[in-house]
């Protein structure tokens, strides 16, 4: 009986060298969640397989209701050395916190 | 209302917490797991036969059941970790129709079940797994070869999931209340599984000469085992009779459409090969199998049966 793994499968990942698929990073919103939240990355050859790859690595357990993934070379980050300048200013800045007010109970999502 | 000041380390623990709620210990385990049998009234119907319902879903159960073992010969191999989780999750898909389809046989005919040793605590579906020879399983043969290279895979699949999907659509109008059920959990899964090969049928077939070369190759290896999925055995035909049965040769012409389309795009010819041969009027629902089926079962079923009292 000739089965189907007549073909023999390569010994070793066969792609080039340096041809690796792009990184994307993905963002899943729960069922209760408001936003997308980010939860790692993955690779993929284009957009469309990376919502696949997505579903498929990163809602297993139910997590999910909506997946964004973007090419993780298309966001653009600050720099640790600009920690300092960046967000060191705000550390002492109690008054932005709006903790002088009184919220009543029913308002949602605070 | 206190300031919510976040700390940078706990917003790295915790990265699933938006997404599942309360217990931050428990965002490995997801979220709202529902029992699709859940209210589904369990007693059979008027005019269903026991034993031939029984039957009737070991066959869609060997299906799962063997596929999905498999499939799951992936796990750890597949060319990317994410291919490999794709693969290991539509095997589960497969595992869980087949536990469900394999206890739906238990109840309707007890009979099917291996004996086993008194006060063994292995329930029937595990039983009817792990304790059955080859002969008595009731699979198609297209499930039963060993996997091949990727692109071998994804022809299988294709075939597969296209098959299935159109026996589960219609089986949703079971008059068996569970195999509904089952039906309606199995389309929504499948109905992924059909979309993923098909993606990877083109992607193969439009790809590099390699991809292409391997592609068709594997459609010639695949295809001679699409003709048995048309046979309509003696137990089908009573199962459509008795109104919770798919014919098969009723789907034939939809899976052959749905197949056309996915070979249109991917500029590839329906291929030419002959079918496999029936062995004297017997195939897979017969319990006719190849030599591949045994092997693959002894190494799936040995640790079972070397402990049939094991509780797992």
């Amino acid at each position: 009986m000739s089965g189907l793994d007549k073909l023999a499968r390569p010994a070793q990942d066969d792609r080039p060298a340096g041809r690796e698929w792009p990184l994307y990073e993905v963002f899943v919103r729960g069922k209760r969640g408001l936003n997308h939240v980010h939860v790692g990355s993955l690779h993929a050859a284009d957009d469309e397989m990376a919502v696949r790859h997505a579903r498929d690595v990163y809602t297993r357990r139910n997590e999910g209701v909506s997946i964004w993934v973007v090419r993780s070379d298309a966001i653009t980050a600050s720099s640790p050395d600009e920690k300092d300048p960046l967000f060191a200013p705000a550390g002492d800045k109690v008054y932005r916190h709006p903790t002088f007010y009184d919220i009543p109970d029913d308002v949602p999502h605070m | 209302m206190t300031p919510h000041v976040h700390d940078h380390d706990s917003d790295h623990s915790s990265v699933y917490d938006g997404l599942v709620g309360s217990d931050p210990s428990h965002w490995a385990f997801g979220t709202d797991f529902e029992d699709p049998l859940a209210g589904v009234d369990t007693t059979l119907a008027d005019g269903v036969d026991g034993p031939t319902l029984a039957a009737y879903c070991l066959m869609l159960g060997d299906d799962a059941l063997v596929y999905s073992h498999r499939l799951s010969e992936w796990c750890s191999r597949a060319p990317d970790l994410e291919e490999d989780i794709a693969l290991t999750n539509i095997a589960l898909d497969l595992l869980g129709q087949a536990r469900l389809l394999l206890a739906r046989a238990a109840a309707a005919d007890p009979g099917v079940v291996p004996v086993l040793p008194d006060g063994s605590p292995i329930p029937p579906e595990d039983a009817l797994a792990f304790f059955r020879e080859a002969g008595e399983f009731r699979n198609v043969r297209l499930v039963e070869p060993g996997n091949g290279d990727f692109a071998v895979t994804m022809v299988r699949l294709l075939v597969f999931a296209t098959w299935r999907l159109a026996i589960m659509q219609r089986l949703e109008s079971s008059v068996d209340p569970v195999l509904s059920a089952i039906a309606a959990k199995a389309v929504k899964e499948v109905t992924y599984h059909r979309d993923y090969a098909g993606r990877w049928f083109l992607t193969l077939a439009q790809g590099t000469d390699e991809s292409r070369r391997r592609l068709l190759a594997a459609l010639d290896l695949v295809w001679p085992y699409r003709g048995e999925l048309d046979r309509v055995s003696e137990v089908e035909r009573r199962a459509v009779d008795e109104g919770f049965g798919v014919d098969p040769a009723a789907v034939a012409a939809e899976v052959d459409v749905v197949l056309e389309q996915v070979f249109s795009v991917s500029g590839v010819e329906r291929p030419e090969r002959p079918a496999l041969a029936a062995v004297r009027g017997r195939a897979g629902r017969d319990g006719l199998h190849t030599e591949e089926l045994s092997r693959m079962l002894a190494e799936m079923q040995s640790v079972a049966r070397a402990h049939p009292m094991g509780r797992w």
